[in-house]
């Protein structure tokens, strides 16, 4: 059985790429399971879905606990340990990254002994906003590692997948889902089929028993206030509002009023966005009157502060 | 007939658009929510015929359905988890009313901790309400169940409500294999509303909600909605057959696979049981006679089918994903109570609470209560409930503690 896991961002087309990738296998003649897993998020968050395929009637449910294949869309989340990524992986593991830096690089910073092939298709975007079509590329990449995916399957579950979105749309993810799976060619069946647990010699879970607690310690309570400023959620952010402050009337209200997530603090009278957590929303720039908020693609926005001296950024 | 990719979710909609839906009140709820957005799409674009109305809350939605079926059009609606508890007052009062029609229940577990993912504990609440309770395990079963479901529902000698299960994302938003039956076999199969005595209409007042005054009235009704629920074990099994001969595809009231020889047997319902049947397959390659048996009908409990199933067998495991504060696993006890007294009885039937909230069960843990079963059988003592568990996840929660603590002395205390 194959197992397959994609990793990437709310909005950067997992899902879609999972359904693309069991649609090909499921024109193959493969038994297929895709799906997605997220929870109450939204777009930016880290989300994965999955597809399992055999030739056989699939009994297996859930997530994969053990992959036989990672492709990883927005290499930003391999830090960011409640994306889950490396969970489970092991040697036998494929990790296919979308990254600009090279292989020898990811070996090193992951300390990984397994195969890293690297698919460059954030080469050359610094929007992210643009990586949904990095869906599409995900799939057809994975098709080809595959190696049991004829091009023809993979441009047919494109066109299922994505018609209802209208033929340009379809025509550019094909673009994409084509341009990746040819890329890979090099590296065809490069994905090796996981093996079945097996009955004799497993190991046992550490079962326990779970004690009893005080319900002081053992309620779902939250005890303190304002935890959840501790979650980071400008970690979902593509886009970064970047106010100008040469142009800011200094009318606070307005930004501050409209952001959903109350992210833009009032200091000395003047709007200050909290980039610990703006999730990049972009209402702030629509609704500012003299137009001093501009959208800046997150990527750059961090280059750009890296090489700035500390006090210029407010 | 069409053989195509399909969530749960989206069988469920087949299913309702296959048999003929009039009416669907609706209420969203994840992870419920893409079944009504695929009818409402359907509707919109004239694929499907039918009225989509929103309520404005389960309540309302169970209320409407209830009295759209006393009209004696077809009625679908679907739910999960709180939205189920919230409609629970009405489930009583429509099945009361004798009032057929099918919801889809999207098992989630129940706040509170709040959790978005699966648990019977949702449908388990609903079990005496007077719903009839079909279980899926793939969404197959899903689309097909439907269909039966209103078989089931309208049959004369029966006339409740019917609830299909599904577990949320394991089948809800999961894409598998699906035949899809052609539109006219399925209208063949399900067949038109027959209303009967129903006739519910305007300007002829009825009422359904009787007031009795003494226990002897009262009784007589609930009591005989007991037999009609009981009557839906027989029209059940003339309907599976039928179905079976139509469409190619069983689906029996209990499913055992790979039972015949078993000397264990694991017992759990739901599409976790799909991961016992890998385990039974793996566990087969090394020669142990083990099986599985997975009830769909919970109501009516199919008794003399499960005492047949279970007679003679050396030990039982019974994986509940549910649990009944100051009891424990439902499923359980109805088995046990089922079982109790009978000679052929197997001596063991040992009690596992496993996959509250979603919570993964692996095939090492089905192999691990396997060998406790075959343990506890040899020393001819019955186990301990145990609920699955590991120490890892212990020490996961314990640092979330931690980390509650500190908050509370940095955070919380400070501000008092």
């Amino acid at each position: 059985m194959y197992r397959i896991r994609f990793h990437g961002r709310g909005g950067q087309g997992m899902k879609t790429a999972s359904r693309i990738l069991g649609t090909a296998f499921f024109l193959e003649g493969y038994e297929v399971q895709d799906a997605p897993r997220y929870g109450a998020e939204r777009r930016g968050a880290p989300i994965f879905a999955y597809v399992r395929a055999d030739h056989s009637l699939i009994n297996e449910r859930g997530i994969i606990r053990y992959p036989d294949l990672v492709v990883v869309a927005d290499d930003s989340l391999v830090a960011i340990p409640a994306a889950g990524v490396l969970s489970g992986i092991t040697d036998h593991t494929l990790l296919l990254i979308n990254s600009a830096d090279d292989e020898a690089v990811w070996q090193e910073r992951l300390n990984y002994r397994g195969t890293i092939l690297i698919l460059p298709v954030a080469a050359g975007i610094v929007d992210r906003s643009e990586l949904p079509y990095a869906g599409a590329a995900c799939a057809g990449a994975a098709a080809r590692l595959s190696g049991v995916i004829a091009q023809e399957a993979l441009e047919q579950a494109v066109k299922d997948e994505l018609a209802e979105l209208g033929p340009e749309v379809v025509a550019s993810n094909l673009a994409n889902a084509l341009a990746a799976f040819n890329t890979m060619a090099p590296h065809a069946g490069r994905v090796e089929e996981g093996a079945l647990v097996s009955a004799a010699g497993y190991r046992p879970p550490e079962w326990i028993e779970l004690p009893f607690d005080d319900a002081r310690i053992s309620s779902p309570t939250i005890h303190a206030t304002a935890t959840s400023v501790m979650v980071k959620t400008g970690l979902w952010r593509t886009q970064r509002p970047v106010i100008d402050y040469d142009r800011c009337k200094g009318c606070w209200w307005v930004c501050s009023s409209y952001c959903p997530d109350g992210a833009i603090n009032v200091v000395d009278a003047r709007p200050v966005v909290d980039y610990d957590h703006c999730k990049g929303c972009m209402v702030c720039v629509a609704q500012c009157p003299p137009h001093a908020i501009e959208a800046v693609a997150e990527q750059q926005a961090r280059e750009e502060e890296a090489g700035l001296p500390a006090e210029e950024t407010p | 007939m069409k053989r195509t990719l399909l969530t749960g979710n989206g069988a469920a909609a087949w299913g309702a658009r296959l048999a003929g839906v009039d009416y669907v009140p609706a209420f969203p709820i994840t992870p419920q929510t893409e079944i009504i957005e695929t009818l409402a799409n359907w509707i919109d674009t004239g694929e499907m015929p039918g009225r989509l109305v929103t309520m404005e809350s389960e309540h309302s939605m169970i209320t409407a359905a209830g009295g759209a079926a006393a009209t004696g059009v077809r009625v679908f609606s679907a739910t999960s988890s709180q939205g189920l508890l919230y409609a629970m007052e009405m489930l009583y009062s429509v099945s009361g009313w004798r009032a057929p029609f099918v919801l889809v229940n999207v098992s989630r577990g129940l706040s509170a901790p709040i959790t978005l993912e699966p648990d019977h504990n949702d449908i388990l609440a609903a079990r005496d309400s007077g719903f009839l309770q079909i279980h899926c395990a793939s969404c197959q079963e899903v689309l097909d169940s439907t269909l039966m479901a209103y078989r089931l529902a309208e049959d004369e000698r029966v006339r409740l409500p019917v609830i299909v299960n599904l577990d949320g994302f394991y089948l809800s938003f999961t894409r598998e294999p699906v035949q899809i039956p052609d539109s006219s076999a399925a209208r063949q199969f399900v067949g038109p509303f027959d209303a009967e005595n129903i006739r519910f209409r305007a300007s002829a007042p009825e009422s359904q909600a009787v007031a009795v005054l003494g226990g002897g009235p009262y009784s007589y009704f609930r009591y005989e909605t007991h037999l009609a629920a009981m009557n839906g074990l027989a029209v059940y099994d003339e309907i599976a057959d039928e179905f079976s001969d139509l469409f190619g595809r069983r689906h029996d009231m209990v499913e055992a696979y790979r039972a015949d020889d078993a000397e264990y047997l694991f017992v759990m319902m739901g599409s976790f049981a799909n991961k016992a049947r890998e385990a039974v397959d793996r566990m087969r390659d090394e020669d142990w006679a083990i099986g599985l048996i997975r009830p769909r009908l919970l109501r009516p409990l199919p008794s003399s089918r499960l005492q047949q199933l279970l007679a003679g067998r050396r030990g039982v495991a019974v994986i509940d994903q549910n649990l009944s504060m100051g009891m424990g696993g439902v499923l359980h006890s109805e088995l046990a109570a089922a079982l109790y007294g009978r000679s052929d009885a197997p001596p063991v039937v040992a009690s596992f609470i496993g996959g509250l909230g979603g919570r993964d069960i692996t095939t090492e843990e089905f192999f691990e209560m396997a060998k406790s079963l075959r343990r506890a059988v040899d020393k001819g003592r019955t186990p301990p409930p145990r609920l699955l568990y590991t120490e890892s996840e212990l020490r996961e929660v314990r640092q979330l503690q931690a980390i509650a603590q500190v908050e509370r002395q940095h955070l919380g205390e400070a501000d008092e």
